[in-house]
C-alpha cells in the first residue's frame, strides 16, 4: 500500500473543500472496498478523509412521506430499519443479498453506491484495464467475460456495476443528495448518476472533484409487492450474474430494474409496460441491443427466466 | 550428521517441552519481526514513487477491555495492529482481503473484518478479539462448543469462526433480517438455513462447517 495522510473530516462542506483543494484526495467511510483495492494498488490515494465522524447516519422520515438514508447508515442498519423493511422490502432484500454480515457491518450507503466493478481485469494490475489506467485496452473483451456486462457497455470496457443495493434504489426512484466544495448542495436523481463508459470508463458517476454524499432520499412508499431476485455462483457471498428488483401492483403495473449485466442499475422504463404481458416480452425490452460476448450470452435466457420466477413470487 | 538430540551450532539447547515451546514462540516473534522489517524496507521502496513519507499517528483503543495506546503508520489495519503491535494472533491473516473472514474481530459490539479497515480510524472504539472472549481456563460457551462438536480441523480459521458465531446470535435477536429470513417483519429463526447464510463471511477450507453448525445451534438453543 502507498503512504498516504490521514485527516478526520469535521463538517460536509468542509470535507468536501479540503478534498477539492487537494490533489489525491479519497474519503473513506467503511472502507470496505477502498482499502481492498488499496492493499492491491489499484487505488493510491495520497491523503484520506476520514468521514465517519460526520453526523451522516440517521434514517429520517422527509416531509413528503419519503425517507431520508444518511450516507454513513451501513448497510446492516439500512437493511434493518422497520420503515425500510415494511415500506421499501425491496431495498432490505438486496441489501441482505449482497455482501457477508462483516462487510455489512462496515459498508454504508453512500460507500456502496461508489464500490467499484469485479472485473477481474480491473483487479488485476498485470493486464490492460481502461477503468484502471485509461487508454491501456481493455482485456476483458475476448478474454474471461461470464460475469461481464451484455448491455450498456462500451468497445473500452464491459464491467459491470457490481452492487446489489443500487438496484433497488432504482426501481424505489432514489435520489442521491450531496455537497459541492463551494458549500452549495444538488439532488442528482439515481437514473442520472451513473455514467455509462463510452470512451471514458475511468468516469463513473456525474460526481465533480470534491463533491460528497450527504445522503440517498426515497419517495413516498410505492406500495405493491416487492421482490429481489438474485442469481449467482453461490447460495451467499458472490455478485450477481442476474439479479431482478421487482415492485410489483396488484392492478400488473410495476417497475423493475436489472443487476450483474450492465455497467449501471439497468432499468429501462418503456420496459415495464410489457410487465402483464410476462417475463418473455419484459426481458425483450430491458435487453433490446444487448451486445454479449459468447461466454455471457447466457445472461440474456437467465434474465427472462429471474424475471419469471420474481413475477411469480410476486403474484404468489 | 549430528544425531537427533544433538545441538546445531549456536542452536540454543532444549531441555523440556516447556522451553521448547517457548523457543518456539520466541522463533514466531523472530519471524514476524522479520517480516515486519520487510515491510519497512518495502514501503520505503514506496517512497520514492509517492513522493510522500509514511504519515505516522497515535491512536487510543480499548482491547478486550485495556486501554491502548499505538503510534502507528496510517496504513496498519486494525489486523496487523492486533497481531504485530498488540501480539494477539488470535485473529488471523487468512486472504486479507475480507474474503475469508479469519480476521473477524467484535469492534463496540459488531463484527467485522479487522483486515478492511485502518487502525487510525478506530479511535475510542471498544475491540473483542479471541482472547477477549474467553481464556482456557474459562472458555466462552462458544468456544467451548466447538471444542465440544468439534468444529474445527487445522484451527486457523476458529478464531474469526467464534467471533462471528457469538456476533450472529446477537443480530439474530436485535431482530436483524438476512437473506434467508422468510418474514421480514418477523423476528428471525434460528435454525440451519439462518445460521449457515450469516455464517457465510467466514471460509473453512477443512471444511468443519456441519459441526460448526452443531456448536453454534447448541449455544443458540441454550440461550433461548
Amino acid at each position: 500500500m502507498k503512504s498516504f495522510t490521514y485527516e478526520r473530516a469535521s463538517t460536509p462542506a468542509a470535507a468536501a473543500a479540503a478534498a477539492s483543494r487537494r490533489r489525491g484526495t479519497k474519503f473513506i467511510a467503511g472502507g470496505t472496498n477502498l482499502l481492498d483495492l488499496m492493499k492491491l494498488e489499484i487505488e493510491t490515494p495520497l491523503h484520506l478523509i476520514d468521514v465517519n465522524g460526520l453526523a451522516l447516519d440517521k434514517i429520517e422520515p422527509m416531509p413528503d412521506g419519503g425517507l431520508r438514508i444518511g450516507a454513513l447508515v451501513r448497510n446492516t442498519d439500512l437493511a434493518a430499519d422497520q420503515r425500510v423493511r415494511q415500506d421499501y422490502a425491496v431495498l432490505s432484500r438486496a441489501l441482505v443479498a449482497g455482501a457477508s454480515g462483516q462487510l455489512r457491518n462496515k459498508a454504508t450507503t453512500a460507500g456502496n453506491l461508489l464500490q467499484r466493478t469485479r472485473c477481474p481485469y480491473f483487479y488485476d494490475t498485470n493486464q490492460p484495464c481502461n477503468k484502471r489506467q485509461p487508454g491501456s485496452g481493455c482485456a476483458a473483451i475476448g478474454g474471461f467475460s461470464r460475469s461481464l456486462a451484455v448491455i450498456g457497455a462500451s468497445e473500452t470496457c464491459i464491467a459491470t456495476h457490481p452492487s446489489d443495493m443500487a438496484v433497488a434504489m432504482r426501481v424505489l426512484d432514489a435520489t442521491v443528495e450531496t455537497v459541492r466544495p463551494d458549500g452549495e448542495t444538488r439532488r442528482i436523481p439515481l437514473a442520472d448518476f451513473y455514467r455509462l463508459p463510452a470512451g471514458t470508463p475511468h468516469l463513473e458517476t456525474v460526481l465533480e472533484n470534491g463533491e460528497l454524499i450527504t445522503s440517498v432520499a426515497l419517495p413516498k412508499p410505492p406500495g405493491g409487492r416487492h421482490v429481489y431476485h438474485k442469481v449467482r455462483d453461490r447460495a451467499s457471498y458472490a455478485f450477481a450474474l442476474v439479479s431482478v428488483a421487482l415492485i410489483l401492483q396488484p392492478d400488473g403495473d410495476g417497475r423493475v430494474a436489472l443487476g450483474g449485466v450492465a455497467p449501471r442499475p439497468w432499468r429501462v422504463e418503456a420496459a415495464e409496460a410489457e410487465l402483464p404481458h410476462g417475463a418473455k416480452a419484459v426481458a425483450a425490452a430491458l435487453l433490446a441491443g444487448a451486445k454479449p460476448t459468447e461466454e455471457n450470452a447466457f445472461k440474456l435466457p437467465l434474465t427472462e427466466r429471474t424475471l419469471g420466477a420474481a413475477l411469480i413470487e410476486a403474484r404468489a | 550428521m549430528p544425531r537427533s538430540n544433538e545441538s546445531y551450532p549456536g542452536e540454543p539447547e532444549i531441555k523440556s517441552v516447556t522451553e521448547f515451546a517457548m523457543t518456539r514462540r520466541r522463533l514466531l516473534l523472530g519471524t514476524a519481526a522479520t517480516i515486519a522489517l520487510t515491510s519497512v524496507q518495502t514501503a520505503a521502496r514506496a517512497q520514492s514513487d509517492t513522493a510522500g513519507d509514511p504519515t505516522i499517528l497515535k491512536v487510543t483503543f480499548t482491547v478486550n477491555g485495556a486501554a491502548r495506546q499505538l503510534t502507528l503508520d496510517t496504513r496498519t489495519t486494525l489486523l496487523d495492529a492486533l497481531r504485530e503491535h498488540l501480539s494477539l494472533t488470535g485473529p488471523k491473516k487468512g486472504c486479507d482481503h475480507g474474503q475469508c473472514g479469519a480476521c473477524t474481530v467484535i469492534v463496540n459490539g459488531r463484527r467485522i473484518n479487522a483486515c478492511l479497515s485502518l487502525a487510525v480510524m478506530h479511535e475510542g472504539d471498544s475491540i473483542t478479539t479471541i482472547e477477549g472472549l474467553g481464556t482456557p481456563q474459562t472458555l466462552h460457551p462458544m468456544q467451548a462448543a466447538f471444542v465440544k462438536h468439534d468444529g474445527y480441523q487445522c484451527g486457523y480459521c476458529t478464531p474469526g469462526q467464534i467471533c462471528s458465531a457469538v456476533a450472529v446470535l446477537g443480530e439474530i435477536k436485535a431482530g436483524i433480517p438476512s437473506h434467508v429470513t422468510t418474514d421480514l417483519a418477523a423476528q428471525p429463526a434460528i435454525n440451519d438455513a439462518e445460521i449457515r447464510e450469516r455464517m457465510s463471511g467466514n471460509i473453512c477450507r477443512c471444511g468443519a462447517y456441519s459441526n460448526i453448525l452443531e456448536a453454534i445451534t447448541e449455544v443458540a438453543g441454550r440461550e433461548a
